[in-house]
């Protein structure tokens, strides 16, 4: 089939940049949107143009980084894939495709489609974590945790930090992201005796990169490649609001 | 503690907790005013007059002014805050699927408050500043006749009827969002729940805009069409 791309060109952080069409075609429904992205970059590399910056890396929805803004959609039209997993069947012979990076204070652009993320990294080293060594894996039973705490522990801690939450929010917002990170250790026994202050540390710098604030639309869940729920930004907000009210500074 | 104030969820905190207290506040208020259904208005002049004048109302009136200016100051600050968040705009619309009431709270929080200014402008000012007509029932103590006040305007304007009416829709939209909302924001809910509020969100908001939008509909039937 034949394909009419409009894409985000941007030549570096501090450039303007602008949409540039496309024409492509000879695409099979088989391939995957990334493979339709390569097949274009091989195309201007061939006609000794500068080929359209992407992220990517397992290409199986596992590691987060390939983003794109869809027409309208973070990771494109459909339920719970990241852009990897879309496939250019779900378009007809003849569409107008277009893509924009992630939008959000908090990502701004590197180079065309490509984002900085870094912020998530940032959230993260502000408490996302359990800073003593837990050891080895403890004796099944000698630590009890509820089948259900283990199963949203679990679902939370299948985030891939991908930033389709902020991207779809209309705030910007962070929050589901977060809510996942914290989420994943407040339920476990490990992670409870840092709880509190992770949650205000991570919450502060989610706040200071220049994310929105959450007004529970529930966008981000419905654009999560991973079905994270809006569950988890209620314990957020549980878990925020008893440490703010607890916890000395 | 300190942070509390200025973080996102701390500012979210104070915004559905004003929230929760105003939805409290319109329970009280309809019930009063359910009474203009009833009679010749004897009842609604009394429960009124005794809401106006006792001295819990007199306490709260203060306390629900403030809960009303606070949540339209937090409103404020977070929606222009968010929208700073995302300096460049998608070229094609966000098509996320999010209700249109949620994407929206400000603009109809702006048209309640547009309503709230005529709402005030009709009654509490009157109220305030003594221009109500006294009335007595069966020789009793003067009070205000409020319910001529009301009704007055229902039958001799009849597009003050429209405007509460609309006021009434635009609250309806705002509630079905906030209710649940609020109790989300203050960390009251799981899966099992959100569901659950979502529902009870649309039962509120049905009650409280249906029982407003039913006193000018009323009088614009039986007195004007
Ligand atoms: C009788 C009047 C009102 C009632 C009962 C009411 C109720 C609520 C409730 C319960 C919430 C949810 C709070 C939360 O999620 O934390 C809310 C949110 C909100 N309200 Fe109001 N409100 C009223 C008037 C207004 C006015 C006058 C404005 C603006 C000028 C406004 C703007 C907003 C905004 C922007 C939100 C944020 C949306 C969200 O976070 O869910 N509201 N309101
Ligand atoms: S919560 Fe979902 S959308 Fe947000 S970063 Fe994690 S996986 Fe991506
Ligand atoms: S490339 Fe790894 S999730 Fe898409």
């Amino acid at each position: 089939m034949k394909i009419k791309l409009r894409v985000w060109r941007q030549e570096n952080s501090k450039a303007k940049g602008k949409f540039v069409k496309y024409e492509l075609d000879g695409v099979d429904p088989e391939m995957s949107f990334l493979e339709m992205l390569d097949a274009l970059n091989e195309k201007l590399i061939k006609e000794d143009k500068d080929p359209v910056a992407f992220e990517n890396d397992c290409r199986e929805g596992i590691c987060g980084s390939c983003g794109l803004y869809i027409n309208g959609y973070p990771h494109g039209k459909g339920n719970k894939i990241a852009t990897c997993q879309l496939h250019m069947r779900v378009f007809k012979d003849g569409d107008t495709i277009t893509i924009e990076p992630w939008r959000s204070q908090g990502f701004p652009v590197l180079k065309d489609l490509i984002v900085d993320r870094n912020a998530f990294d940032k959230i993260m080293s502000a408490g996302g974590f359990v800073s003593i060594d837990a050891g080895q894996a403890p004796d099944a039973n000698s630590i009890w945790v509820p089948k259900e705490n283990a199963d949203k522990a679990f679902d939370a801690a299948a985030c891939i930090g991908c930033g389709a939450c902020v991207a779809a929010c209309k705030n910007s917002s962070a929050m589901l992201f977060v809510a996942a990170k914290v989420s994943q250790l407040a339920l476990l026994p490990q992670g409870k005796a840092e709880a509190k202050r992770r949650a205000l540390n991570m919450v502060a710098k989610m706040d200071e990169l220049g994310f929105g604030s959450c007004t529970n639309t529930g966008a981000c869940e419905a654009e999560c490649p991973k079905g994270i729920s809006i569950e988890n930004i209620a314990r957020l907000n549980r878990e925020y609001l008893s440490a703010s009210f607890s916890e000395p500074e | 503690m300190s942070r509390f104030f200025t973080s996102s969820i701390g500012q979210k905190f104070f915004m559905s907790i004003t929230g929760i207290f105003l939805m409290l506040f319109l329970l009280v208020h309809l019930s009063v005013n359910s009474l203009l259904l009833v009679g010749d208005g004897e009842l609604f002049n009394v429960a009124a007059n005794f809401m106006g004048s006792n001295f819990i109302m007199k306490i709260i009136e203060p306390i629900l002014a403030l809960g009303l200016i606070l949540h339209i100051f937090y409103a404020t600050y977070i929606t222009l805050k968010n929208q700073k968040a995302r300096p460049q705009n998608y070229q094609v619309m966000n098509r996320s699927k999010a209700d249109w009431a949620a994407k929206n709270m400000f603009i109809l929080g702006g048209l309640i408050l547009i309503f709230l200014v005529i709402h005030l402008g009709n009654f509490f000012w009157h109220v305030k500043f003594g221009t109500v007509d006294p009335i007595s029932y069966n020789g009793g103590k003067e009070i205000h006749d409020l319910y001529s006040l009301v009704s007055g305007l229902f039958i001799n304007w009849w597009w003050y009827d429209v405007i509460y009416i609309l006021g009434a829709v635009f609250l309806f939209l705002h509630l079905t969002h906030g209710f649940w909302s609020a109790f989300q924001t203050l960390g009251w809910n799981n899966d099992k729940w959100i569901k659950r509020l979502k529902v009870i969100a649309y039962i509120y908001a049905i009650i409280i805009a249906g029982g407003f939008a039913t006193i000018p509909a009323y009088f614009l039937i039986k007195y004007v069409v």
